[in-house]
């Protein structure tokens, strides 16, 4: 089926099958490998993007879902070379070990700044409660998203 | 994992999904969100020939004053229920609960009338509508009928639904000030419910369904019955797993899931009564 998603600003036309995973479609059609497969249940969060603005799980949305839709992934973040003021302020706090839950972290907390912007450290926690670090890595997560959200 | 290959066509209106499921038969499956149905498929649990894509039908998401109660689209998201002012006012349980379903990635996804049609026991919004007395709307070729959510659940992952009807709108009364709570006990932040508990208590009388404690969503009326009766929170509370037959599973076996519902009945009605 032919679709055309937005993805980082860029249009893509592309035939896909319809069983076809969003994330499968970002990862090797369009070759944007920042978003990771973790569980592929629904259940990790690394494969978390923003479709329309708002963080999803990738490996449980269709491609042909997101036809004629925005998605944002962890590659689109940067302006001009310059990260997202959440990319420095998990680099700046320490809010990443192996990486691995990083990208989706990354989506989950901007997602969620949009929608309440001034969270409190529960509201952080609760807020990215789909999202798991096997690293255990939350403390340094959530000081690194309430650092964004205070503009720090 | 990926799902076994099916057709996908789309549906612009409500009327075009269910000539389109009306023509393509029992093998297929109306996707809304998907985060019930995907999941299945990607397991092979599932194996629809046919994907009816409804999501685009604008004009079912909608949270609408109905006089007596709240008029909710199919197609309305949690995240939507959640975050409703509406809801918030008129059945803070519902809006409440929906701020429990999965975590917020799912919430962006999921939709009412997907986790009501879907009819798991375990999910946690056909428990709170049953707790509300809530009605469903389904809508087939021959028009709309009524169904009482008490009537709804037939079996696991079966409802009172037809293969050409569609779900179109969910409507819950408005609860006037009535307590209540909604009980969640699982180990990890985003699970589902081991055993969850939705109650109201106020001046129409009580309802209390639970979650996870059988093959359907179960209304425990004795519990209600023994408060009408005039007998005390921790007493009716006793009474809370006489309409269950729980399930044995790696999280719980049949007799911790009966203690269980007794705790978090007693819990969530002392909530709803302070």
């Amino acid at each position: 089926m032919k679709i055309s998603v937005t993805v980082n600003g860029t249009v893509h036309e592309s035939d896909v099958e319809p069983r076809t995973l969003l994330v499968h479609y970002v990862r090797e059609t369009l070759g944007l490998t920042g978003t990771n497969v973790g569980c592929d249940t629904s259940s990790c969060g690394a494969c978390s993007l923003h479709l329309d603005g708002e963080a999803v799980k990738s490996c449980t949305v269709l491609a042909v879902q997101a036809d004629g839709a925005q998605v944002t992934t962890i590659e689109g973040m940067a302006t001009d070379g310059e990260m997202h003021p959440m990319q420095k302020a998990f680099m700046e706090n320490h809010g990443l070990q192996c990486g691995y839950c990083t990208p989706g972290m990354v989506m989950a907390a901007t997602s969620l700044l949009k929608e309440n912007p001034n969270p409190t450290e529960a509201e952080v926690r609760l807020g990215l409660e789909g999202n798991l670090c096997r690293c255990t890595g939350y403390h340094n997560i959530v000081k690194s998203v309430l650092a964004c959200a205070a503009g720090e | 994992m990926i799902p076994a290959a099916f057709e996908y066509v789309r549906a612009g209106s409500a009327a075009e999904a269910i000539s389109l499921i009306g023509e393509h038969g029992e093998e297929a499956k109306f996707l809304a969100g998907g985060h019930s149905l995907l999941p299945l498929m990607k397991l092979r649990l599932a194996s629809p020939s046919v994907l009816v894509d409804i999501g685009r039908v604008g004009d079912l998401s909608y949270i609408r004053d109905a006089g007596d109660h709240i008029a909710i689209g199919a197609l309305t998201r949690h995240m939507d229920v959640e975050t409703s002012a509406l809801l918030q006012e008129h059945v803070p349980l519902l809006a409440h609960a929906a701020g429990h379903v999965g975590d917020p990635q799912v919430r962006h996804r999921g939709t009412m009338g997907g986790t009501i049609a879907h009819a798991d026991p375990a999910s946690d919004l056909p428990a709170t509508t049953l707790a509300l007395g809530a009605t469903y709307v389904a809508t087939g070729p021959n028009g709309s009928r009524e169904i009482a959510a008490a009537d709804f659940y037939q079996g696991f992952l079966e409802s009172a639904l037809e293969p050409d009807e569609m779900l179109t709108e969910i409507r819950v009364p408005k609860m006037n000030g009535a307590g209540w709570s909604f009980q969640k006990f699982n180990r990890r932040a985003q699970d589902w419910a081991i055993v969850g508990v939705a109650a109201w208590r106020g001046a129409a009388g009580s309802g209390v369904a639970l979650v996870n404690m059988g093959s359907t969503p179960v209304l425990a009326t004795s519990v209600s019955a023994a408060l009408a009766g005039g007998a005390s929170v921790s007493d009716a509370a006793q009474l809370a797993a006489s309409e269950a037959e729980p399930q044995s599973d790696l999280n719980a076996s049949t007799e911790y899931r009966t203690h269980l519902a007794k705790v978090l009945v007693r819990r969530a009605l002392e909530q709803a009564s302070a």
